[in-house]
């Protein structure tokens, strides 16, 4: 039945959303860590949906995260002499992360989050009145 | 008498049957709204409810999609607006429950005049 299909869509959205959430919440965290695992800066991580279609069909489609890719635009540099990773010139890298951009991010997903929870509660909703037809 | 039973609740089943379709089709268009390069699509209704219940011809395989006209296009190719979808969404949540309904005043229709 057709309306079933809808939790596994709407799930499917909630999952990649907090995904997502995840990452943009990873971003914030590290906004300022100048030393990553790998002794350079963090970068800013994003998240890349991809829409994958149910059936063979090209009808309605599920969400999945088909990448998390790194930000590839420049560090940011400060002018540190005292920071003990300062460059020979007295630069420091710091992460790529935009603090407002991430914000905005975040404010996205947890709305797209909250509309995919209110689709999957009206379809169980029209699923439970199905069932009293002819009652 | 039992196709007869059959042939009263016809289309309102074909009606449910397309509007829990539909309901699918703008549950993807809401879940892929940050999806870059998304399409979003819809069925004609009335145009394939009318094929579905056509008596001469054969059953339809699949209702034929088609893509929404976008009032305001975006950068990254999605063309799924929110709003209207959310719309059509409660708009097609309440014309499934009225089909329910019709259809479960059908049956007591027939039990009235079952039980007389």
């Amino acid at each position: 039945m057709s309306l079933f299909n809808v939790f596994e869509i709407s799930s499917s959205a909630i999952a990649a959303q907090s995904q997502r959430l995840n990452v943009v919440a990873s971003n914030i965290a590290n906004a300022d860590s100048a030393a990553g695992p790998d002794g350079k800066a963090y970068r800013a991580k994003q998240v890349v949906f991809q829409a994958v279609p149910t059936r063979s069909d090209d009808g309605p489609a599920k969400v999945r995260v088909a990448d998390v890719v790194e930000d590839t635009s420049p560090q940011r540099t400060v002018y540190d002499p005292k920071h003990p990773l300062a460059d020979a010139n007295g630069n420091v890298s710091l992460p790529n992360v935009s603090v407002v951009e991430e914000m905005v991010n975040m404010l996205s997903a947890s709305r797209s989050y909250q509309t995919n929870v209110e689709v999957m509660n009206t379809a169980k909703n029209l699923l439970l009145k199905s069932l009293t037809i002819g009652q | 008498m039992v196709d007869g039973l059959d042939g009263m609740m016809q289309f309102q089943t074909a009606a449910l049957r397309l509007r829990s379709y539909r309901q699918e089709l703008l549950s993807a268009n809401i879940a892929n709204a940050d999806t870059p390069g998304y399409k979003a699509v819809d069925i004609d209704f009335a145009a394939t409810l009318a094929r579905a219940t056509d008596k001469g011809g054969a059953a339809p395989a699949a209702p034929e999609l088609l893509y929404r006209t976008p009032s305001q296009s975006s950068l990254d190719g999605n063309s799924v607006e929110m709003d209207a979808e959310r719309a059509e969404f409660a708009d097609n949540t309440v014309r499934h429950e009225a089909a329910m309904r019709f259809l479960t005043l059908q049956i007591k229709t027939m039990l009235a005049a079952i039980g007389g």
